[in-house]
């Protein structure tokens, strides 16, 4: 709807004003996106990247198209979306990535809860602060936070150092923190923190507290007021945290590729792996929209499970 | 203090440790006298001293900034529009369009970007890591510039235009001084994404060109490269991402938890 208060014939200001992002998002964000959804149905090129639709003559510089109605048999497939789902390896590594990300959003909840309540309790001066706490670090350069799980967990490290001689007193041979699938879950835990507590905070903030009083009246202890009330409350907010944590976590390939060890790789870096090592650019493509599509489906079911839990409020 | 709140406090101090204190460890062993980043050994300011004269660095830090900057003042602009236009108006493309780029996985935008960029028989460089920056950034400045518009008196415009403003008169002198502190946040937010951005520039680098997270990655990727000259950049990197946040904090106090 527009209002009327900026005049300038409605719909000239309207595309005046929307074209220039609109372009600029269509250029740069979906026309890649639909290519590369294009991509998943062709061959790969004789050296990497895809094979080719149009020749040019390197003489005259003519440009011959090739794929035609008769010849698109040749470019287009759906082998590569068959090559998924022939071979098991790709169904598990996507499902070890689930893995991978639920248990890091559960582990995320268990350390945000607590926090993000605390926040919410506290005084309005004291709350701003310790939000900001809370986003700065997640402003620091990724790289750096995963460097740093690198050093503390490095066999060097006083960390790994302190644990060994822990495991020595019982008997239990050196282990190796770096390079395996604990680092990478603590890795994706302290990069995804900032994106539970935030959600969390924001709901537990606006909880009336004169019902936990109602509750206590009532004789209910402190597991039970906050079993039957806070968290049924909190719901949308820990629905909305899921899915900041869930989805980018699904995705990452840095952090498996610096902190995990050769059988903790995810999808992230399969799907690097296919398009910078081996360059089989169909099949990166096919990858990149079973992801899209995983995380479409995630989405959908937190957006559905958080609307279920508002209803309830 | 009861025991409950004691657990909860207990906890919380726990995760803040468990936040910070990793961020402590890099700035400490960049004053560090070893080349190890096991053990403390004494003070030093060399890995600073080396990272001055690292001219690979350098230029690395260089182009981040040259990035960082067109990415800041191109985002900004479009992203002040979109924000515009999607406060004003009930748009159904533009909203999707800004949004998605936030929501997805940064990996699926880099790799279908290098296809798109390959395609057009573009150098990787400069330029296409320019233009993802300004992809993805358009979004957080969008997001920024409408919650502040959302908080506007537009009472005021109103009155404005009743006084007789032309409805340029009542953006210019009303709506722009007002939305400023949205648009600043925006900007810097833009300036600290691009500058801080590894995944997208991985993918649509190319060879010759180098930012600093991904010279940093290609050092602490190598353990035979690796130094605290590492520390030291991430060290410096880190007191500006930080010092921008917290402007930013000041100027827009809602801004960052816009998300």
């Amino acid at each position: 709807m527009s209002k009327p208060v900026y005049g300038i014939g409605g719909r000239f200001a309207k595309w005046l004003i929307s074209a220039p992002p609109l372009v600029y998002l269509l250029v740069f964000f979906a026309l890649p996106a639909l290519i590369m959804v294009f991509a998943a149905f062709r061959f790969p090129g004789d050296y990497g990247g895809l094979l080719p639709l149009v020749e040019t003559d390197p003489e005259t510089g003519k440009q011959t198209v090739l794929i035609t109605l008769d010849t698109w048999r040749d470019y287009l497939t759906f082998e590569n979306f068959g090559r998924f789902f022939e071979d098991s390896i790709y169904i598990e590594l996507f499902l070890k990535s689930f893995w991978y990300a639920g248990l890091t959003t559960l582990i995320c909840l268990i350390l945000a809860y607590p926090l993000s309540w605390l926040i919410a309790r506290s005084h309005k001066k004291t709350r701003d602060l310790l939000v900001l706490l809370v986003i700065l670090p997640f402003w620091s350069n990724f790289l750096i936070r995963v460097y740093a799980w690198m050093i503390i967990l490095g066999p060097q490290s006083y960390f790994s150092q302190a644990v060994n001689g822990v495991l020595g007193v019982f008997g239990i041979e050196p282990v190796s923190l770096l390079f395996s699938e604990f680092a990478v879950i603590v890795g994706l835990v302290y990069v995804h923190l900032p994106f539970m507590v935030l959600p969390l905070y924001a709901n537990l903030e606006k909880h009336d507290m004169s019902l936990l009083d109602a509750a206590q009246d009532l004789g209910a202890n402190a597991w039970q007021r906050f079993w039957r009330v806070t968290w049924p409350l909190s719901l949308p907010g820990v629905w909305a945290g899921v899915a900041l944590v869930f989805i980018p976590a699904l995705g990452m390939f840095a952090i498996p590729d610096l902190l995990g060890g050769t059988n903790s790789m995810m999808i992230g870096n399969l799907i690097k792996q296919q398009y910078l090592d081996s360059r089989d650019w169909p099949f990166g493509s096919v990858l990149s929209i079973m992801l899209t599509l995983s995380v479409l489906l995630l989405a959908l079911v937190a957006a559905w499970a958080g609307s279920r839990g508002k209803k309830k409020d | 203090m009861n025991k409950v709140s004691r657990w909860v406090w207990g906890s919380a101090i726990a995760v803040y440790a468990f936040l910070y204190l990793p961020l402590a460890i890099v700035v400490l062993f960049s004053f560090n006298d070893s080349n190890l980043n096991a053990e403390w050994v004494g003070f030093t300011l060399k890995w600073y001293v080396m990272l001055f004269n690292d001219e690979v660095m350098l230029e690395a830090a260089m182009n981040t900034l040259i990035i960082g900057l067109v990415t800041c003042v191109v985002a900004t602009v479009l992203g002040t529009l979109a924000g515009f236009a999607m406060y004003k108006w009930r748009l159904r493309l533009l909203p999707v369009l800004v949004l998605t780029p936030i929501a997805i996985p940064e990996i699926l935008m880099g790799v279908s970007l290098l296809i798109f960029f390959v395609m057009l028989n573009m150098t990787l460089g400069l330029v296409s890591i320019t233009l993802s920056h300004i992809a993805f950034c358009i979004g957080f400045v969008a997001i920024v510039v409408r919650s502040r518009l959302q908080g506007m008196d537009e009472s005021l415009v109103e009155a404005a235009r009743d006084l007789g403003a032309t409805p340029l008169m009542a953006f210019r002198k009303i709506t722009l001084p007002l939305i400023m502190p949205g648009i600043i946040a925006g900007a810097l937010m833009a300036f600290t994404l691009s500058i801080d951005d590894f995944v997208i520039s991985f993918f649509t680098a190319g060879v010759g060109s180098n930012t600093l997270p991904l010279e940093i990655y290609s050092r602490v990727k190598v353990p035979m490269k690796l130094n605290p000259e590492v520390n030291a950049v991430s060290t410096l990197l880190m007191m500006l991402t930080l010092s921008l946040i917290l402007i930013v904090s000041r100027v827009a106090p809602n801004a960052l938890r816009a998300e």
